[in-house]
Formats: C-alpha cells, sequence, structure tokens
C-alpha cells in the first residue's frame, strides 16, 4: 500500500495561553477551532476546485459545520462511522489527518483512500471511518451491518450513520431505520436536514416534513435538533449515543440545519431564494458559538485572527505537500480489485 | 471476368469480338480486358455459339463476373482446369493460370461433362453460369442448384478453417486443390489432411506458382500506344514494382549457378544467308529463329530444365513453352511464351516471334501467353553486349541467354581463324540441377546450332 | 480427500451441511436472509439450521434487500463472516446497488483499506413454469462486475465444497445455486472437504468437440454428450464452476485439444456470459479451432409461463446435439 501521511494536527484541546483557562472555555475554543477548520477547508476547496487543481464532484458543508462537530464529541475513537459524499466535515473531526485528505482532493497515492476515492470517497480504517459514500442512502445498510456485528459480539460500540433529508426518501432509509430497530441495533442515525435534495426542497418531497416524526413511527428514539447551535447538537448527541451505547437500541436525530452554499461544485443553486440563504446566515454556527463565547468572556480580542493564522498556516502546508505528492503509477491501476493472494 | 494477375481485383471490359450467334471455337480471342497494367486479349476456352453478351463494352467489373453466356455445341472436356473464373482473385493462392499444359493434358483426358440434371442446366443458363467451371458437391461430383446459385452470386472468399489453413501450411497442401466439406464448402482440417500425402503435379500450380502471373505481367509502359486503351503513368511504375519484386524474389529464393559457352555461329549463318536469299523480305529469318529453336530443341533434350520449382521439387512441363524477354518502348520487359515452340518450324517460330513481340509492345497479349513460359531466353544480341547472365523467373528453373553475334578470332582444325561466335549462357536453379545438366545443355545448345538445318 | 463411505445425499442437503459445517467452525459465520429460519429457506436448504444454531445466527430478515445485503456487507466490515441469502437471483436486483456499490467497489475506493468477505447465495435459473419475473439467470450479469468472484456449483461436491472457501476468501463471493440441482441426488463421501474455486473441470473427457456449461445446463451438457458418443462424436465437457474469473486455461486447452467448441448458458445469448467466453477462445485459441465457436443460450424473451413456450425458449439437450454436429460437420 502507498505511504500514508503521519497523522496531522488532531482534535486536541488548544494550548492554553498565558492564564489558565476553564474547561468550558477550552471546550468552546476546541469547538471553535474544529468548525472553523472546516470552514477554511471548505472555502479552500472552493478555491482549489475554481483553479481546476481538484475535480470531480465536490459537496460543501459550508454551514453545517456544527453538526459534524457537536455530533463527533459524543463518539468514541472506537465506534464507526459511515457517511456521505458531504463528508469532509466529518472525516477532519474524526481525526483524519488534514494533509491525508487534502492529497485525497488532488488524487496523490498520499491520500487517505490512496488517490482512489476523491472528494466523495473518503476512508481510513484507523479512525474506523467508513466512507464517503456516493449513493443517496447507500450508506445507511453499511452502518446497519456494522453495528449488528457489534451486536452479535456484544461490543458496546455505536456506528454513527450520517443522512440527509433526501435519503429520507430511499427505500433503503424505511428498510435500514425498520431492520435497526428490529433487531434493537446500536446504530445512531443522524439525518442532516438541510432542507434540500440536490434542487428538491423538502416540502415538494416529503408528505411529512417533520422527519423525526417519520422516524419515530419506526419504534426508535428520535428528536429534532437545532443543527446551527453546536452546543445543542453535541448535549443532543451525547444524550443519544450515551442511550444507544447502553442498549437502547437505535437512535434518531434529525438536525436542523442549512447549507450556505449550493449542493455542489457544479449547483448554480437556481432553486433557493437568496434571501433564505441570507437568513439562515444570520444564524451561521461559527458566529452563533463566537457570540456565545464573547458574550461568557472566552473570546479575546485577536483570538479568531489568531486561529484563522493557525488554520491557513496548516492548510497552506496540506496544500504545498498535496501538490508536491506522487500520483500513484498507473502500472497499479488494478490492484484493490481483488485482495492479494495470500503468498 | 478471369484472373490475369495476382492482384488483380477487377478488369475493364473494352471491346467485344464476338456477337450473338457467332460460332466460337476453344482458343479464339473473343474480348479485349483492360487491366490496371494493360489490354490483355482473353480466349475462349469453349467451343460453341454465343447466346449473349452478360457485360457490355466498357463496363468494370470485379474478376469472376460472367462476362458472357456461351451455349456449348457438344459436351466438351473441360480442357483447361477449372480456369480463373472459377476462382475469386482473393490470395496468391487464386491466382492460378489457365492451366499449364500438364494439367490441360491429364485433365483433358480424365474429365467428363459435368454431371447435372437439366434443372441445373436451364437454371444455370439463367443465371449465366458456366457449369464446367462449378464445382459439384452433390453425389458423384454433380452439380446441384446450390451450386450453381453459389458460382452465380461471385467470387467468394474461399472458407478455411483457422486450424485447416495452419496445417496445409504445415503440410505443403496447396489449399486450392482441397475439396472442402465443411458448410459452404469450409475447407477443415480432415479435408486438409485428405489431401496431404502428395500434392499431385497437376496441381503443380497452386499457391506456390502463384508469381507465375506476375512474372510475365505485361504492364505497358506509359507511352505504349496500342488500341484506343488508356495508358496511366502508374502503369510503368507498377509494372517496374511487379518486375523489382520479382527479381528480389528471385535473387531471394533462388540459388543459381551459371555456365557459359562460346558457339561458333559460322555454319548458323551461313544457312541462314542461303536460305534468305532465295526467300521473301516478309519470311526472311533472323538468327535469332535459330538461336530460339536451338534452345527449344535443347530444353526438350534436357528435360529438369524445362518446368517449374514448386513445393520443394522440380515439375517437369510436357511441353516446351518458350518465354521470350521483350523490352518494352518505354522501359520494362515482358517475357511471353511461344508455345510448344520444340515443334515449331523454324520459319513459324520466326512468324510468331514477330507476331509475339508486335502485340507485346503494343500492349496486347494474351493471358496465356503470359503465364506460360516453361523456359526463358534473353536475347540481347541487338543490344550489343557479348553476353548476359540473368535472372530467373520464378517458378522456372533456368534462363538462356545470348549475347550478340560478332567476330573472333578462332581456332579451326588447328589454324587461326575469324568466325563469328555467340555467348550462350544458362542460369539455373541449383535446387533443381547441377552444373553437369548445365553444361549439357548448353553443349546440346552448340551442337544444334551447328547443324542449322535441322532446326 | 475421500476416505469415508459415500453416503447418498442430495444438493440441497449438500449445501445444509456446508453451511452447518462453517457455523460450527466458525463464530462469526451466521446466516441471514428472508425466510431462511423459521421456514427453513425457501428450497428447504437451512431446515433445521435455526433450532441448531439459534436465532442470533440464522436471522430471518424482512423483506429489505437492499438492507439487509448491504447490513451484510456492513457485518462483514465489522469482522464477522455472514452468509447472506437472497432468496433468488430475481430479487437481487433490489439490492444490486449495495452488491456493485459497496461490496464490489469498497476495496478499491479505500485504496486496500476496507475488503469485504462477504458471501452471497442465490438460486437461479428457469424450468419450473414460475413466468417472467422469478425466472432469470443473471450470472453472466454479475460475471461482469470487477470486484466480485462468481460461483456455481454443479454437483454434489461443490454444493458441499465451494462454500467454505467461499467463507474464507477475503473478498465478496456470489454463488449461484440453479433451482433444478437442490432434488440432485448421488453419492458423496461423509468427509467430503472444502473444494477449490478458482478452476473449471473436465467432467468428461472426449476429443471431438468440448461442451462448456456451467450450473443447471452441466447436466444437459453431459445428456448431450451421450447421446453425441452414440453418434459417433466423442465430446468433451467442460465445468466452468467459476465465472469470475473464468478458468482460461482449462478452457483453451480443451479446446485446443478438441479444435471445436459449444458453449451452453442460460443466460439470453446477447452479451451473455456465452458470449465471453466464445471471445476468449476466438482471441486465444483461433488458430486451432476448425469451426466456429457456437453458443446455445436462452431464447431473448421474458421466459413465458406455458410449458411448451418454456421449453422452447431455454437450452435444450437437442438443441446442445446439433450445435454439436454443426460444428463437427
Amino acid at each position: 500500500m502507498s505511504p500514508r501521511r503521519a497523522p496531522g494536527p488532531k482534535a486536541s484541546p488548544q494550548e492554553a495561553p498565558a492564564q489558565e483557562r476553564p474547561p468550558a472555555a477550552r471546550h468552546h475554543a476546541e469547538l471553535l477551532r474544529q468548525m472553523v477548520l472546516i470552514r477554511r477547508f471548505e472555502e479552500q476547496c472552493v478555491e482549489l476546485y475554481s483553479a481546476g487543481e481538484i475535480h470531480g464532484f465536490v459537496h460543501l458543508y459550508i454551514g453545517e459545520e456544527a453538526v459534524a462537530v457537536g455530533v463527533n464529541q459524543a463518539l468514541a475513537p472506537d465506534d464507526s462511522i459511515v457517511s456521505t459524499y458531504r463528508e469532509h466535515g466529518h472525516a477532519l473531526v474524526r481525526g483524519i489527518a488534514l494533509d491525508s485528505l487534502m492529497a485525497e482532493m488532488y488524487g496523490k497515492s498520499t491520500g487517505c483512500s490512496g488517490g482512489r476515492g476523491g472528494s466523495m470517497h473518503l476512508f481510513d480504517a484507523s479512525t474506523r471511518f467508513y466512507g464517503g459514500n456516493a449513493i443517496v442512502g447507500g450508506g445507511l445498510p453499511l452502518a446497519v451491518g456494522l453495528a449488528l456485528a457489534d451486536r452479535m459480539r456484544g461490543d458496546t460500540r455505536v456506528t454513527a450513520c450520517y443522512f440527509g433529508d433526501g435519503a429520507v426518501a430511499e427505500g433503503e432509509f424505511h428498510e435500514c431505520l425498520n431492520l435497526a430497530a428490529l433487531w434493537q441495533l446500536p446504530v445512531l442515525f443522524c439525518c442532516e436536514n438541510n432542507l434540500y435534495a440536490m434542487g428538491t426542497a423538502l416540502a415538494r418531497a416529503q408528505v411529512q416534513t417533520d422527519l423525526a416524526v417519520r422516524a419515530a413511527s419506526y419504534g426508535m428514539p428520535s428528536w429534532p435538533v437545532d443543527g446551527m447551535d453546536v452546543l445543542a447538537v453535541e448535549q443532543a448527541a451525547r444524550h443519544a449515543a450515551e442511550a444507544v451505547r447502553g442498549g437502547g437500541g437505535p437512535h434518531f436525530l434529525e438536525l436542523r440545519t442549512y447549507r450556505f452554499r449550493a449542493h455542489s461544485m457544479y449547483d448554480p443553486d437556481r432553486y433557493r431564494d437568496k434571501a433564505e440563504i441570507e437568513q439562515w446566515k444570520q444564524r451561521d454556527p461559527i458566529d452563533l458559538l463566537t457570540a456565545h463565547m464573547r458574550d461568557a468572556g472566552e473570546l479575546a480580542d485577536g483570538d479568531l485572527t489568531a486561529l484563522d493564522t493557525e488554520v491557513s498556516a496548516q492548510l497552506t502546508n496540506a496544500i504545498a505537500a498535496a501538490r508536491a505528492d506522487p500520483l500513484e503509477p498507473v502500472e497499479g491501476l488494478t490492484r484493490f480489485v481483488y485482495s492479494p493472494e495470500p503468498s | 471476368m478471369p484472373v490475369l494477375g495476382a492482384d488483380m481485383d477487377e478488369g475493364t471490359l473494352l471491346e467485344w469480338l464476338i456477337k450473338p450467334g457467332d460460332e466460337v471455337h476453344k482458343g479464339d480471342v473473343i474480348a479485349v480486358v483492360d487491366t490496371a497494367k494493360s489490354a490483355i486479349e482473353v480466349e475462349s476456352f469453349h467451343t460453341g455459339i454465343v447466346e449473349r453478351l452478360v457485360i457490355p463494352a466498357g463496363e468494370t467489373v470485379p474478376v469472376g463476373t460472367v462476362l458472357a453466356v456461351i451455349r456449348e455445341s457438344v459436351p466438351v472436356a473441360a480442357g483447361a482446369a477449372p480456369g480463373p473464373r472459377a476462382r475469386p482473385a482473393g490470395g496468391p493462392a487464386a491466382a492460378a493460370p489457365p492451366a499449364p499444359p500438364v494439367t490441360a493434358v491429364a485433365e483433358t483426358a480424365a474429365r467428363a461433362a459435368p454431371p447435372a440434371t437439366p434443372l441445373v442446366r436451364h437454371e444455370a443458363a439463367e443465371l449465366g453460369v458456366d457449369l464446367t467451371l462449378v464445382h459439384g458437391t452433390g453425389r458423384g461430383g454433380a452439380i446441384t442448384r446450390h451450386d450453381v446459385e453459389q458460382a452465380a452470386a461471385g467470387p467468394r472468399r474461399r472458407r478455411v478453417s483457422p486450424l485447416a489453413r495452419r496445417l496445409a501450411a504445415e503440410l505443403g497442401v496447396d489449399l486450392d486443390a482441397v475439396t472442402g466439406t465443411g458448410a459452404d464448402g469450409a475447407v477443415r482440417a480432415e479435408d486438409v489432411r485428405q489431401a496431404a500425402p502428395a500434392a499431385p503435379p497437376a496441381q503443380a500450380t497452386g499457391q506456390p506458382a502463384a508469381p507465375v502471373p506476375e512474372a510475365p505481367r505485361p504492364a505497358a509502359p506509359g507511352k505504349a500506344r496500342p488500341a484506343g486503351t488508356s495508358r496511366r503513368p502508374e502503369k510503368a511504375a507498377a509494372m517496374r514494382q511487379a518486375i523489382a519484386r520479382l527479381m528480389a524474389r528471385s535473387k531471394r529464393e533462388i540459388p543459381h549457378y551459371y555456365v557459359s559457352n562460346t558457339v561458333d555461329m559460322g555454319p548458323a549463318l551461313d544457312w541462314l544467308r542461303e536460305r534468305n536469299r532465295s526467300a521473301e523480305m516478309s519470311a526472311r529469318m533472323v538468327p535469332a529463329a535459330l538461336l530460339l529453336k536451338a534452345a527449344a530443341l535443347a530444353a526438350r533434350e534436357v528435360p529438369e530444365l524445362n518446368g517449374y520449382w514448386t513445393e520443394e521439387h522440380f515439375v517437369p512441363a510436357p511441353g516446351v513453352h518458350l518465354g521470350v524477354a521483350v523490352s518494352m518502348r518505354g522501359g520494362g520487359l515482358i517475357t511471353p511464351a511461344i508455345h510448344d515452340a520444340a515443334d515449331l518450324p523454324a520459319a513459324e517460330l520466326m512468324g510468331r516471334l514477330r507476331d509475339l513481340v508486335n502485340r507485346a509492345r503494343a500492349g496486347r497479349v494474351r493471358g496465356s501467353e503470359l503465364t506460360d513460359a516453361t523456359i526463358t531466353v534473353t536475347n540481347l544480341g541487338d543490344q550489343g553486349v557479348e553476353s548476359v547472365t540473368g535472372v530467373i523467373y520464378p517458378p522456372q528453373v533456368a534462363l538462356v541467354g545470348f549475347g550478340k553475334i560478332t567476330e573472333r578470332p578462332w581456332a579451326v582444325r588447328g589454324l587461326l581463324g575469324v568466325r563469328p561466335v555467340i555467348a550462350t549462357t544458362l542460369a539455373a536453379d541449383h535446387r533443381a540441377t547441377d552444373g553437369y545438366t548445365g553444361a549439357r545443355f548448353l553443349n546440346v545448345l552448340a551442337d544444334l546450332l551447328q547443324r542449322p538445318e535441322e532446326l | 480427500m475421500t476416505s469415508a463411505a459415500a453416503e447418498k445425499t442430495t444438493y440441497r442437503e449438500a449445501i445444509r451441511e456446508a453451511l452447518r459445517e462453517a457455523l460450527r467452525r466458525d463464530d462469526r459465520v451466521f446466516l441471514m436472509g428472508e425466510d431462511v429460519g423459521r421456514y427453513g429457506g425457501c428450497f428447504g436448504v437451512s431446515l433445521g439450521l435455526l433450532e441448531e444454531f439459534g436465532p442470533e445466527r440464522i436471522r430471518d430478515t424482512p423483506l429489505s434487500e437492499s438492507a439487509f445485503v448491504g447490513a451484510g456487507i456492513g457485518a462483514a466490515l465489522g469482522g464477522m463472516r455472514p452468509v447472506v441469502e437472497i432468496m433468488t437471483v430475481n430479487f437481487s436486483l433490489l439490492a444490486l446497488d449495495q452488491i456493485m456499490n459497496n461490496a464490489a467497489t469498497l476495496l478499491h475506493m479505500s485504496g486496500g483499506q476496507f475488503n469485504v468477505p462477504l458471501v452471497i447465495r442465490m438460486t437461479t435459473g428457469a424450468g419450473r413454469q414460475v413466468a417472467a419475473q422469478h425466472s432469470h439467470s443473471l450470472e453472466g450479469w454479475y460475471a461482469h462486475i470487477p470486484g466480485l468472484r462468481i460461483l456455481a456449483p454443479a454437483t454434489l461436491e461443490d454444493a458441499r465444497g465451494m462454500l467454505w472457501t467461499a467463507l474464507e476468501d477475503p473478498d465478496p463471493v456470489l454463488i449461484f445455486e440453479h433451482g433444478s440441482l437442490y432434488n440432485m441426488a448421488g453419492p458423496l463421501p461423509a468427509d467430503a472437504g472444502p473444494a477449490d474455486i478458482r478452476t473449471a473441470a473436465i467432467r468428461r473427457a472426449g476429443t471431438d468437440i468440448t461442451l462448456i456449461a456451467y450450473g443447471g445446463t452441466l447436466g444437459k451438457a453431459v445428456d448431450a454428450a451421450d447421446e453425441l458418443a452414440n453418434a459417433g462424436i466423442s465430446a468433451e465437457v467442460v465445468d466452468l464452476r467459476t465465472l469470475r474469473p473464468l478458468d482460461d486455461a482449462t478452457i483453451l486447452a480443451s479446446v485446443r485439444r478438441t479444435h471445436r467448441a459449444v458453449i451452453v448458458d442460460e443466460g439470453w445469448r446477447s452479451g451473455s456470459l456465452a458470449a465471453e467466453v466464445s471471445a476468449r477462445i476466438m482471441e486465444q485459441a483461433f488458430y486451432d479451432l476448425d469451426a466456429p465457436v457456437q453458443r446455445v443460450c436462452s431464447a431473448e424473451v421474458p421466459m413465458p409461463y406455458p410449458r411448451h413456450l418454456e421449453d422452447a425458449a431455454l437450452p435444450q439437450v437437442a438443441d446442445i446435439v446439433t450445435a454439436a454436429r454443426q460444428a463437427v460437420g
């Protein structure tokens, strides 16, 4: 297998500056750092894509950062994650090295999927990150299976399964919620409801737009969460994950969020009202947290700038490294179609 | 439309020399066809009454296309082996010439009228198919309706299974001579194995002989001016290319050896002088006639030099068809044959030679003349060289060369004199003969030239 | 491999025994699918297993092909060794996305990080007048997909022995059991062991022509060989056994010896697996062929219900014999 980058900066608490910070402050600072990292990473992707340095489909998480950051707080290192094609944020907070993610965007052999997957297929075995799935709803059965394996072995692990409001229309959603509840599997279903399935508004696709209610009909605890408020997300996720881990069967969170940019880099976003976008931007999760932190006196002047500078530097390094990293030789094309034969 | 060259795919019918109702005999020239290389007279292989002309003059058609229908006056032996008409012009294998006399003799004796019911005959007539050229797949070789329809359908690529083709190459079997028993007459491995033991001499004109038509191809040079045919500049180039290919192949494949002799032409020239004194202008003979006749007779007496090298062995030809190298105006060379030269009186040989040269220079040579030479003579005496050592035209095994007749000091009965002498050379294929044979030939030749009255 | 006395058994029982053995040998193995537990399996294959191994290891699923096949993939990712039973290949289409976009691709997409050691068993084929939606033979379709391994056991030994080898394979293996074979009876040693899953097998040696078949059509090919023998034609019968990858070496060695081939495939003729085999023979044994390669496949119609039409649509012994005689000439 191609050499991987050594793990880079991970989610770790920020060093306290001159004065000791109270745990809450540190915690909030960490949440902020993670959200800013995601935000800047995604903004970089916009630039790089427009410059033609990364290709294919790129689906941006801008606006939804609070969901990935908040839910991740509730997950243990050996829990499993199954995600969608809009998974950059989930991958970053899970701890996949930034450099490795950027290299994957560039299709380089040092990428987390060996360059083979690209934006939509980020995988990492060491953090039990099972992708990165390009078929809407396609990951739910995988999550059910992973949870089934845990259940059969008696492991108290949680499988977090991310999907969007669009997946609720797919047959697999219904099959999987039913099966997970029937067999009481430890799945945390996290529905990132950003109100649009590509170009189709939820109200035009679902008779019942209250997705938490939909899920509840499958016999599992389920409730809506303000997805723009990272603290609310964290609290709900911790509560649900604990229940799942404790054997309470599958749980469902409807995380009500919004993406500030179009569905993907190809999308002209004609189906949304600019006013609506502006309205949601008033509740930018990063702004909400910084406001909260300022109110609590946790945010000093210059902290944000310092954070931005730090994150920028990390990204600049990652991009430089990704640009310089090698491509997989063409001769390797047919590797990994089947497992290598035992020698 | 006959195949008159290995790579001929189509021909243009220039001129009909017959019309419906005419009586034609085997060997009559009935049409003139233009190939890419020259105009060629087409002869009839049958005797009968012309029923109808299928293709009008001026039309270009693929080889194998029926040109005319001749109703045979009597069921005759097929004569020539299935001629080019029955063969698609596919590959070299297909370019079997109207068979050399060997085949004609053998098959004329052996072959009866092709068995076909009246119904089949009628169908053949309707479709304009010459039954003598159709291969019968019915019982006892009978021609079926299907066979007729196949023949009428025109030329088709011969069906040979990959395995059969490979086997044929390995076993040295001539595919053209193999009857296919597979679907639609496909040749399969078993058919090849059946044919394998030895390709009979009659089949000698198959694959390896393919180049024969190439050898004497009369690609006329760009400037020759014959009857109304358009000469394209490409023809000269094409002719040169054909010659080049052939000569290169000859040198590549044939291990040549050479013997030469200087012959006293005194007796011959004396005899000629006497004879010409009392002959008419038009009947005057030139030394070349004697040389050719002597060469032909010598070839008959040394048959190891008269015939073809095919499939790793020599096949002697029953008759001597003397190929004569004729240079063309504007460059190029063809070597048409004088059939049965050894049997012709020298005077007649003379006439034939003259006619041949004229026609050759006019680009009007018959197909059979192009393909039938069994040994070739090149006479560059009038060009003034003393001797010529040539390149054999495969699949022939010998080339006789004559230089110019010059006066040289000569020992005559122990005294020094001056005699007209000629250098005779023989280039021969060492696979077929050794120097001993070559020497014998030249000795016989020399001997014959001392007795011109017997030529 | 066999010293124990041969016992009379059936194809169905052989598979059941294979399942039983796997469940006993390895705790990670479990069976999941519709009606595999209480019902004993639609075709009776898993009769008695629920009682022996319990509901955790013999799992009845709802009619949710996509979910339970995907769950099988997920469980395999999570370290188990599931055997997923899709009742028939006809219903597998509902799970095609999981099979093609997940099972077959995860290893490649993840750059080699995640392999999927999953076994899927499906019943396939026609012949019981169950009409168009229940009579498909899609082995050829699945054999088209890189990342999957496709097996077609046609004998008792293979029914018994292929499952374990498939379970040991680190990659997804699909096993197609032709519905007409479940009742096939014969002797099988009690200790019959694992069968290899990489090679084709010569079931009948011959010299004049090679008949290539697999699964449900193998028996017809053997019958055709018998008939041909009576006509003086010695037919060699090759059982493909593995459809992806195809065992080129065995196929070609046979055709190079006999110089003629007829391929029997219950799939629809155009774009069939037989077409692939034929192409390979043409590519690699062209100069050894004495006749065009023939195919005997299903007529390109949705399978009709009435017996006479179904029979006409399916490859039959007579069709194989005719094709062989045509090739031999």
